[in-house]
């Protein structure tokens, strides 16, 4: 789960980390009143979205008067600010960070992953802040540093020495950095974090250490444990699509093609989608409908699934293992006369039960496609799609 | 053989009693598997389906003998559980739940490795599917019948596209020694790797299928593995050459977050290494006859 910029700075300086002044506005005036509040002559107005890459976007203005403020807080509220991590479709700025304006002398990068070769945290670190980590690593890989960190011992001081060490930091800006890394590490470890990025972390005019952007990604397994993290999440921010899958406990992702999908497992909806592509066809979207798929789940995946209106034909792939094929027969035959089905689908059911479920399928006298393998129902998929689109 | 579990194997069941455990301990005792007992703190003393329950994994092996163990309990509390059956001495784990917080399963990692290599328990999972040694034994939830007896060992992250794999075996008369799950999850028990030493060791497994996914390091790490040490032919596949980038694709693992972790460069990897990959999801079967008949 992933958090705007001005939380996970608000949850990091819980932890240590120095951040410049700043207030949150929805609103153009409140923007202006955030300014007054934080005083001075030189403010950034940050669009908050669930992005990195704004600045380039659009979405980071530097304004120099009140009036500057009103009329940048004007133009970004409510405009889909489109980066190249948002996707073609954009996300729509509905709040506003308002910062002090800071006297950047250096842009460094600090970020904490999971490292699944080692199993355990690491931290990168770069003198090359300031610019997208996949970019330094690409163009400059030395300019990166690794330290992974020991789960039952935690960020030690010599570590976190080297680190800054490492990033040039003059000795007198070493005991501020070892804090900000250790608070990063402890917000990792405390709040179930999966990512926590500082870029960049500025060294300022006079000597200080500072997160200028942060971001930061959640385990969604732990939000249980994590309540004051599950309240951070911004549905403004997500695809309403996937939302509503969420809150179903479904698994979607929605993709650009023209082949709606229903299938079971992770593993098997991939490779459909592959299937699919590898017959010539364009999958609309990724749904894992997971173990217990009873008929009310069905019904929930037939209504996400065809509530996008680009799908031309619909491809259900079960194998069922705890699931049956005749409860997931009887979901689809229910789920097929309670929503409106206006394209072709494509049923195959495979595994515990197959014989009945395909019975169910066939004596409903519902015009469903049925197919035996996998090959064939992508292929009977693509040719329904191509069909309905008169190719 | 087999690998990890055959039909002697004294198998547990951790969340004995409740709904879940219960549903798949028939299923497992009903496929033969040698089922000893279970355990759910607090229920010691009593019986469930005729076997003994323990309050502790250590009393399930200390009076039944348990080797092997089967994780049902619920995601907050399953790392707990894994770590209590490393403690008592359960040679084998496969741990089914999922949801499991990622870090957790570090410290799970961490915990198990305070046993030297020899004495550590194996742990597949969790999220994944459980393993099966067909006509022997069942240590999971996946659909027995789909499995034949025979000789090609599998591994895979996903559970139903395994199923997918053993069905499509089986329909061109393709067994099975041992077929295993790894799971879904950034942090696992096991690797492919690991599993796929085991394999090379077993005399009787003659090749091996690895159903790999996008996401993590694992495949690239096989193919280094095969490269160097395996003389048994592997067939493979990739799922999610579709996958868009930075996108979590259903397992939590399953999201391309850095280079050679997407399925195409995964594909290339494996090729260079020498595996033989098939092209689809529904090559899975004749690839390997193809290779069997190579033999």
């Amino acid at each position: 789960m992933d958090i705007h910029e001005y939380q996970a700075k608000e949850l990091l300086s819980k932890f240590g980390v120095s951040i410049s002044q700043g207030g949150l506005a929805y609103s153009p005036e409140q923007a202006v009143y955030r300014a007054k509040e934080i005083g001075g002559d030189k403010w950034v107005v940050k669009a908050q979205i669930h992005s990195g890459a704004r600045g380039k976007a659009g979405g980071i203005k530097f304004c120099t008067s009140e009036e500057e403020v009103l009329a940048a807080a004007t133009e970004l509220l409510g405009k889909t600010l489109v980066t190249h991590q948002t996707g073609p479709q954009g996300k729509v700025i509905y709040r506003l960070y308002i910062e002090e304006a800071t006297d950047i002398q250096r842009e460094l990068y600090v970020g904490l992953v999971l490292d699944r070769v080692k199993q355990r945290i690491a931290i990168i670190s770069s003198t090359e802040g300031g610019m997208e980590i996949e970019e330094v690593a690409d163009k400059n890989p030395d300019a990166i540093m690794r330290t992974e960190i020991e789960p039952t011992v935690g960020l030690t001081d010599f570590q976190a020495r080297e680190i800054a060490f490492n990033l040039g930091l003059e000795p007198k800006m070493i005991s501020q950095a070892v804090q900000t890394l250790k608070g990063a590490y402890r917000s990792f470890r405390e709040l179930d974090a999966t990512m926590v990025e500082i870029n960049p972390l500025v060294v300022t005019g006079d000597g200080h250490i500072r997160a200028l952007d942060a971001k930061m990604a959640f385990d969604t397994n732990a939000l249980f444990r994590r309540p004051q993290i599950a309240e951070l999440r911004d549905k403004s921010q997500e695809d309403p699509r996937e939302s509503a899958a969420s809150d179903y406990g479904l698994s979607y992702v929605g993709l650009d093609g023209d082949i709606g999908c229903m299938i079971n497992g992770a593993g098997l909806a991939m490779a459909s989608l592959d299937m699919l592509k590898h017959k010539g066809g364009n999958p609309a979207n990724f749904l894992d409908i997971g173990g217990g798929a009873s008929p009310e789940r069905v019904a929930r995946a037939f209504e996400l699934v065809l509530a996008d209106e680009g799908v031309k034909a619909f491809l259900v792939n079960i194998f069922a293992g705890i699931n049956r094929c005749d409860w997931i027969a009887e979901g689809v035959v229910q789920a097929y006369k309670q929503v409106d089905v206006k394209v072709p689908l494509i049923c195959r059911l495979s595994g515990t039960n197959e014989e009945l479920g395909q019975k169910i399928i066939a004596e409903s006298g519902l015009p469903i496609i049925t197919a035996n393998t996998l090959a064939e129902a992508a292929e009977k998929a693509v040719e329904a799609r191509n069909k309905a689109v008169g190719a | 053989m087999t690998v990890l579990l055959n039909e002697k194997t004294r198998v547990i069941v951790q969340g004995f009693t409740g709904k879940i455990g219960t549903f798949h301990a028939e299923e497992m005792m009903e496929y033969g598997t040698n089922l000893v007992g279970g355990v759910t703190p607090g229920k010691g003393g009593q019986e469930h389906m005729g076997k003994p329950v323990f309050n502790t994994v250590k009393e399930a092996v200390d009076e039944a003998g348990a080797e092997a163990s089967i994780i049902f309990v619920p995601s907050a509390f399953a790392a707990d559980s894994i770590m209590e059956a490393a403690d008592a001495g359960i040679k084998y784990c496969v741990a089914i739940t999922d949801g499991i917080p990622a870090q957790d399963m570090m410290t799970v990692k961490r915990y198990m490795y305070r046993y030297k290599k020899e004495d550590r328990m194996v742990l597949t999972g969790p999220n994944c599917a459980g393993t099966i040694s067909p006509g022997k034994a069942m240590l999971g939830i996946m659909p027995g019948h789909i499995y034949m007896q025979g000789e090609v060992g599998i591994v895979g992250r996903s559970g139903t596209l395994g199923y997918e794999a053993a069905a499509q075996m089986k329909a061109l008369g393709i067994g099975i020694t041992t077929s295993v799950g790894i799971g879904g999850d950034p942090i696992n028990g096991s690797s492919h790797r690991d599993i796929l030493e085991h394999f090379e060791n077993d005399p009787d497994t003659k090749a091996v299928m690895m159903i790999g996914e996008i996401g993590g390091p694992q495949e690239a790490e096989a193919a280094e593995y095969f490269k160097n040490h395996m003389t048994k032919p592997l067939v493979a596949y990739i799922a999610g050459l579709t996958a868009p980038k930075g996108r979590t694709m259903g397992h939590a693992g399953a999201i391309v977050s850095g280079v050679g972790e997407s399925a195409a460069e995964k594909v290339k990897l494996l090729e260079e290494a020498g595996v033989v990959v098939a092209p689809t999801p529904s090559d899975l079967g004749v690839t390997m006859e193809r290779v069997l008949k190579d033999l």
